[in-house]
């Protein structure tokens, strides 16, 4: 039978997943924003599955929560991407350092 | 084994494997769709832990809008992606490491944690069980009894979300707008504002001349 530590497992593999993609490509961002969705989307089977096996429906009212936000997330951090790409030329995140200068 | 224990075997792999395509592999798009169906998987595990709503909305905001909209970015910006593939190999040891930390970490707590013996008494709203469903066809079904809590006790958050959208949605349009020199577009109050010695010109023609 599949229990709760199943689908916990399964959550936190995909998190960790997300993580190393975040350290593995470090130069695009857009896979870093791919990763980010990734630990959103690990965040929010662990909601549902602590809402399933305890009983109540709190859990799934607050993955509403993750879900809008991480959409909220993709969109500003995209529209972002694109005012940099067209200030720079590309979007390569190693020489983002204009405000350091 | 019965259909629910292969069909979450069946998901749970298809997602975590579609997780690892999307950080590996070499060209963004691929890593989009295999995003794609990351999400279909879970949204399957959802449909499994009973959870339909929730499912169905992580297949239409995520696939239909959020997968879309990385499609179109990662589609729009003329990028060369394989150079930025470059330091994958030198991060892998280090990214690597710190995942199967994480994992192992989180897998250990999750074998032995377990739910307090009160917390049957501590549930907020009790969520119909798939044995009620069964024996009260008429009870509310996942959606129903969703609806029922999250337009009532739990409407500031329902409409926090709706903020959160919104000004994201600001911000999206501020952040991408820019106004375009040298393109035709109509001023109405130019138009309105136009004056009647600007709009024609009175000229003496001469027979058998025409206008030069």
């Amino acid at each position: 039978m599949i229990g709760l530590g199943h689908y916990l497992s399964v959550a936190a593999i995909l998190f960790a997943i997300g993580m190393a993609g975040i350290f593995l490509n470090r130069k695009n961002v857009i896979v870093i924003l791919m990763s980010i969705e990734l630990m959103l989307l690990a965040v929010n089977i662990n909601f549902v599955a602590f809402s399933q096996f305890l009983g109540d429906l709190v859990g799934q009212v607050f993955a509403f929560m993750v879900l809008t936000v991480a959409a909220a997330e993709a969109a500003v951090g995209l529209a972002i991407l694109v005012a940099f790409f067209r200030n720079r030329g590309d979007i390569a995140v190693d020489d983002a350092s204009l405000m350091k200068n | 084994m019965s259909i629910a224990v292969i069909a979450f075997y069946l998901f749970a792999f298809s997602a975590i494997a579609s997780g690892l395509m999307v950080v590996a592999s070499k060209n963004p798009v691929h890593s989009v769709l295999f995003l794609i169906l990351a999400f279909i998987s879970a949204a399957g595990l959802f449909v499994l832990m009973g959870a339909e709503y929730l499912a169905m909305v992580l297949v239409v905001v995520y696939v239909g809008a959020v997968a879309v909209l990385f499609l179109f970015v990662v589609m729009m910006l003329d990028v060369d992606f394989v150079e930025m593939k470059q330091g994958f190999l030198q991060y892998l040891p280090i990214g690597g490491a710190l995942a199967a930390i994480v994992v192992v970490e989180l897998i250990m707590v999750v074998f032995v944690w377990a739910f307090p013996s009160d917390a049957e008494l501590a549930r907020a709203h009790p969520s119909p069980t798939a044995a009620q469903t069964i024996t009260d066809p008429n009870g509310p079904t996942n959606i129903e009894a969703l609806g029922l809590i999250l337009y009532t006790d739990y409407v500031h958050y329902f409409q926090i979300a709706g903020m959160v959208l919104l000004v994201a949605m600001i911000g999206a349009i501020i952040l991408t707008f820019r106004t375009r020199e040298g393109i035709k577009k109509q001023d109405p109050a130019a138009q309105v504002g136009r004056k009647r010695e600007e709009g024609y010109e009175l000229v003496d023609i001469r027979p058998g001349q025409g206008l030069s």
